[in-house]
């Protein structure tokens, strides 16, 4: 329950000097700050409630007949050129705005090094979980919130299917399977991008080129990329079909669901990369201690 | 008077039985102290101006909205005691028939009326195929359209595959919520009719909101009033009518006759003063 500086329980301090005005603008500034704590605090409660149905449904039952297949589909092999054309892209302009500063220190063929590192530990699984959440996450808030206000998930329940076990369980589930996969896709065509930029159009020394990216990039680098996905397609998938399960009625509503599904994707994205980063950092430095850097 | 008389079991008690119940949104009660019995094979008319919570009602009673208080038993069980899979069990043992109808979009309408049947039983694709032809020749549409998707239909055509799919696992009770809301005249009787043959059909209980007196009248053996909480004083009862259809328009209450004549009498003198306010 909020404690509002509007709420009854509250009286305005009287009078029309500064001190009471300043009283007052107080209070208000503390009952909203307070309602808005609340409210966040509940938001992340009704979030967490949603997860964990998930992921108990997705552990007690098996996932309804027919319903992996088209989510598969549609969130993995329709999102796949989408991510492909990112990663070529986001390679060609990784090799454009490092070349100058390479090639005043005479180390041009370092950019392979460089270019396929940011890649495969940050840029392609950021991107591809990007692209995602705007291809899909708002897609599915938009679907499930249409559905939310056309009381198709009431229809669900009445029939007595669960609507966690029948719609959000196939879609999360073809987001953690599939986004490693579509981090690889943009991983190699960035790799791709990357030297056809460098080696074709810069006419930088393909040998040398290809020998500093396999020196410094490794297993470990392709796996950390790999592993952030999983979290990144998990949050793209929870937060979007929250969205949609909670949308506000009208179509108003649905359009609020699928725009805050993918804001609030794209900032949880980069903060599970950075605190996934350091974690990984620190995991990297036990096993290998002292290890390979860069430069 | 119920139309039917059950023969399955003891039927003595009813089949649905609201005790007490009451439903708060927040801040906001919709509901109070609601006490009402709804007898196998009876059809029940819940009536009642926008807003009064004949849909929350509905929805209460099949466990879509749980009660803040008060009890909602089906077949002399609590819904309150009952695990999910019961509850999703006990659930096909209603009929839902939403206000839009509440198609699948993404289904056809085969896929549609044959969703409970795939989900609930181990009828072979023949065996449901032929219950949903069943189910739409029932409710009148042809075999014809049970490949086309929810969008290719008109309103009345949707609510009757609504109807179709509600009946298809053959429940105990079916709930209708404004069936005949936004359809033209002709189509709203087609409606009526087929609520009426519904319970020739099948042994079904029913329960219609609605506040059009119309289908009130014709296809309910018993109507209930609703009267918004907002309203109401705080020691008088939201259910202001339970009686015969036929004996409504005599009700001594004025505000159940107005609803009844469609009377804004009193609505419009609140009109009246906050404009002159």
């Amino acid at each position: 329950m909020a404690t509002g500086a509007n709420s009854s329980s509250w009286k305005p301090v009287a009078g029309h000097g500064i001190g009471a005005r300043l009283m007052n603008w107080a209070a208000n500034w503390i009952a909203d700050l307070g309602e808005n704590v609340e409210k966040a605090i509940l938001a992340l409660g009704d979030i967490s409630n949603f997860t964990f149905l998930t992921i108990w449904w997705l552990f007690t039952r098996r996932p309804f007949k027919g319903t992996l297949v088209p989510n598969f589909y549609q969130i993995g092999v329709l999102s796949l050129p989408v991510v492909a054309l990112t990663g070529v892209f986001i390679g060609m302009v990784l090799a454009v705005q490092s070349y100058a500063q390479f090639r005043m220190l005479g180390m041009e063929t370092r950019m392979g090094a460089v270019i396929n590192m940011a890649l495969v530990r940050e840029l392609g699984p950021v991107l591809a979980a990007t692209m995602l959440a705007g291809r899909v996450g708002s897609a599915m808030a938009a679907e499930l919130g249409t559905m939310r206000v056309t009381e198709q998930i009431d229809a669900l329940s009445a029939m007595g299917a669960n609507p966690i076990h029948y719609l959000v369980v196939p879609r999360f589930l073809a987001c953690l399977i599939l986004i490693p996969a579509l981090t690889t896709t943009a991983d190699f065509m960035g790799v791709v991008g990357g030297a056809f930029y460098s080696v074709v159009l810069l006419n930088i020394d393909s040998h040398h080129y290809w020998e500093n990216s396999r020196e410094f990039v490794g297993v470990f680098d392709l796996f950390s990329g790999l592993f952030k996905s999983l979290f990144f397609g998990a949050a793209i998938a929870l937060i979007g079909c929250h969205r949609g399960f909670t949308c506000d009625p009208g179509a108003e509503g649905v359009g609020k669901a699928a725009t805050g599904a993918f804001v609030l994707s794209f900032v949880v994205i980069l903060f599970l990369d950075l605190v996934l980063a350091i974690i990984l950092e620190q995991v990297y430095g036990l096993i290998w201690p002292g290890g390979a850097s860069l430069m | 008077m119920s139309l039917y008389t059950a023969t399955r079991d003891d039927r003595s008690q009813p089949l649905i039985r609201l005790r007490d119940l009451d439903v708060h949104f927040g801040q906001q009660r919709v509901l109070r102290d609601i006490n009402l019995d709804v007898a196998r094979g009876q059809t029940v008319a819940v009536i009642g101006e926008s807003g009064c919570g004949k849909t929350v009602l509905l929805k209460t009673i099949i466990g879509l909205i749980r009660p803040s208080a008060g009890k909602v038993s089906f077949d002399g069980r609590d819904l309150a005691g009952l695990n999910p899979d019961e509850l999703a069990t006990t659930r096909t043992r209603f009929g839902f028939v939403f206000q839009q109808a509440a198609l699948f979009d993404s289904m056809t309408i085969g896929q549609n009326v044959a969703f409970p049947l795939r989900r609930h039983t181990d009828y072979t694709e023949d065996e449901v195929r032929q219950i949903v032809v069943t189910r739409l020749a029932e409710v009148g549409l042809p075999t014809s359209i049970v490949s086309k998707k929810p969008a290719e239909l008109s309103g009345g055509m949707r609510k009757r595959v609504g109807l179709a799919r509600a009946l298809a696992m053959d429940p105990e009770v079916v709930l209708y919520d404004e069936p005949t809301t936004g359809l033209d005249p002709i189509m709203s009787d087609v409606i009526n009719e087929l609520i009426l043959s519904t319970r020739r059909q099948h042994p079904v209980a029913g329960i219609v909101v609605t506040h059009d007196m119309r289908t009130a009248q014709k296809v309910a053996d018993r109507v209930v009033m609703l009267y918004p909480l907002a309203r109401l004083d705080d020691d008088e009862p939201q259910i202001i009518y339970d009686g015969l259809p036929q004996d409504i328009e005599d009700a001594p209450d004025s505000r159940v006759s107005q609803f009844v004549r469609g009377e804004a009498r009193d609505r419009l003198m609140e009109l009246r003063q906050y404009n002159g306010s």
